[in-house]
């Protein structure tokens, strides 16, 4: 499926692959919504990612010894060295977005992978507004992706409290998490069981894992079900939240229109509690973003203050990443062409007269590819012949033939 | 949302997979044509909007995490073995069978060394005894684990057992249970978020066919 990006900042399309319209698309996305670029350095003290390597969402860092001896990593992540290289705003929200490398080994096979990184993080005292902002920000980056896509969203702090309250020890914590993650509702029962979990909060934990596909009804019955288990205020927020996003989002039929409202198909959002995180570092709002047709999510993010307080930080964060390398294969799917035309030319034709040519035929955005001989293996939509005396004469080429 | 495309389910090769075709069979999700043999490798049931192919089990959870399958039926033992990036759905409760230990009859761990274990399941046996403090030297074999402590070439095996009759013919017996297995419903999960409904359908069918 070949992807077209809209509106990519004036570049001839057809100049710029599909994932690179991406990422300008995105940006002006994020620009428009007063977020500043920040660019950073390629390499980090390893030590930051040796200190919280639970964080990564990849083990294998790239480590090197740098002139003054110091073990240094090329960057696995980005949100840990914007966390590392800003301050906490004195005041409001520092908000950032980035498009940058980052470097890890294959876990699968041998050898070393360049992956990259779009995405944005809001730092400060992180309020209602951030929140549904960043989750917004999150749907127009799927939307901007095209085609059919779901951001689901959970609250790991909400979730934690509600094991904590129905009395899992921190022996099984992180097992019933895990079941969770995998929805796996008859080892859960089993562990839940085995934990000494009473049978009516065991009730709530499963059921928190089949809410209905319906947001804003997912919305309610998770309330419910929440309700007197964890911190009120912190759940309010969470309704808050969601219902204002859905009220922004819901309803745009064609989201593109105004330029920056997010898109809301039917079923974009889903509120689905078995999307888990490493409460040791995230503790709010989490999400994370699939497309139709890539078989993993392509988007993840959420509340990060767990971290922040590890990092000795006093703000609150929030902030996504989208992977662009999952994007690639998606939106970059192969045309089946490796020029529009090629035009041949004879060792007669005057220089000028084949330059003017290929610029002629080029001027509605084909691509022109000027030989002398058909190349070997090469597919082309078009072929097209100087003649003796400087005309050309258009002929069609079959796919692959020469 | 839509739920008209057709739900790909890789089911395994063998009697486990026949058994999982029954039990999708009297859920309602018919493809006579499976059972009709030859060479074909997919088949589809339009009427039911379903589509099967056979593949090797321990090649199940690669399909389904991949997303060219959008469900499978799978062995614990390959979930906890791979541990793939996937929803499990549902214990079909069916091709039960134990992961364990076993050893020669005269087997003592005296724990002067690495215990040398023999298995298919390497991950499984690192984490069963990583999980003790055990220090072990695993010694990867793809079949006829069984052989091994019986040649000297390990002290214990870490395998399959279903009813033990292999065992006690060649003098072993199960030292420690680690994990029951039996198959499992698992999901893609970006396809489950594209098409819940239909998945969520299959899932309450097959949950129903195991309560009866």
């Amino acid at each position: 499926m070949m992807q077209q990006i809209p509106d990519a900042a004036g570049v001839r399309k057809s100049s710029l692959r599909p994932v690179e319209q991406l990422v300008f698309a995105l940006r002006e996305i994020y620009d428009g919504f007063g977020y500043s670029r920040y660019r950073m350095s390629k390499f980090e003290e390893y030590d930051l990612y040796a200190n919280h390597k639970d964080f990564l969402i990849a083990e294998g860092v790239i480590t090197f010894t740098d002139t003054n001896g110091k073990l240094m990593a090329l960057k696995p992540d980005v949100t840990l060295s914007i966390v590392k290289n800003t301050q906490d705003p004195a005041s409001g929200v520092q908000k950032l977005y980035y498009n940058e490398n980052v470097y890890r080994i294959r876990q699968d096979a041998a050898g070393y992978q360049e992956i990259l990184q779009t995405g944005l993080e809001a730092i400060g005292a992180i309020d209602d507004y951030t929140l549904c902002e960043v989750m917004e920000l999150a749907l127009l980056s799927l939307h901007k992706a095209g085609g059919r896509y779901v951001l689901e969203i959970s609250n790991l702090g909400l979730l934690s409290e509600l094991i904590d309250a129905c009395g899992v020890s921190a022996v099984y914590k992180a097992q019933v998490l895990a079941l969770i993650g995998e929805k796996n509702r008859h080892e859960l029962q089993r562990l839940l069981e085995q934990a000494g979990v009473e049978a009516a909060d065991l009730e709530k934990i499963l059921a928190l894992l089949r809410l209905d596909e319906d947001p804003a009804a997912a919305l309610s019955q998770a309330e419910q079900i929440l309700k007197g288990k964890v911190n009120d205020a912190k759940l309010q927020q969470f309704v808050r939240v969601v219902k204002a996003l859905l009220a922004i989002c819901g309803g745009q039929a064609d989201p593109t229109a105004d330029g920056q409202t997010a898109a809301q198909p039917e079923g974009a959002i889903r509120l689905d509690f078995s999307l888990v995180g490493d409460p040791n570092y995230y503790d709010g709002v989490i999400f994370k973003g699939y497309l139709e047709g890539v078989p993993k999510s392509v988007l993840s993010g959420g509340e990060y203050n767990a971290l922040m307080r590890k990092m000795g930080r006093k703000s609150g964060a929030i902030g996504f990443a989208v992977y662009m390398d999952l994007l690639e294969r998606y939106l970059d799917a192969p045309e089946g062409y490796d020029t529009d035309i090629v035009l041949i030319y004879d060792k007669d034709t005057p220089l000028e007269a084949v330059r003017a040519r290929a610029e002629e035929l080029g001027r509605d955005g084909s691509r022109v590819m000027a030989q002398a001989r058909i190349p070997e293996g090469i597919r082309y939509r078009k072929l097209v012949r100087f003649d003796g005396s400087g005309d050309a004469c258009g002929k069609e080429g079959p796919d692959g033939e020469q | 949302m839509s739920n008209k495309k057709m739900i790909q389910i890789a089911l395994p090769k063998g009697r486990l997979g026949d058994k999982v075709y029954e039990m999708l069979d009297k859920a309602g999700y018919s493809c006579p044509e499976i059972l009709e043999g030859g060479r074909k490798l997919i088949f589809e049931s339009p009427e039911t909007g379903v589509c099967y192919f056979w593949v090797k089990p321990s090649d199940v959870a690669i399909y389904v995490e991949r997303g060219a399958a959008d469900i499978g039926i799978v062995g614990k033992d390959i979930l906890l073995e791979y541990e793939p990036e996937v929803y499990e759905l549902l214990d079909l409760g069916i091709g039960k069978c134990r992961m364990a230990v076993a050893a020669k009859e005269d087997f003592r761990d005296d724990k002067a060394g690495p215990l040398r274990v023999a298995t298919k399941f390497s991950h499984i046996a690192m984490e069963h005894y990583l999980d003790r403090g055990r220090d072990i030297d695993i010694i990867h074999l793809n079949g006829s684990i069984e052989l091994a402590p019986l040649l000297g070439l390990s002290d214990v095996i870490v395998d399959i057992v279903e009813t033990g009759t292999t065992l006690r013919e060649n003098h072993l017996h199960v030292v420690e249970e680690i994990v029951p297995i039996s198959a499992r419903l698992i999901a893609n999960k970006a396809s489950y978020k594209f098409n819940q409904a239909s998945i969520d359908r299959i899932t309450d069918a097959l949950a129903a066919g195991k309560e009866n």
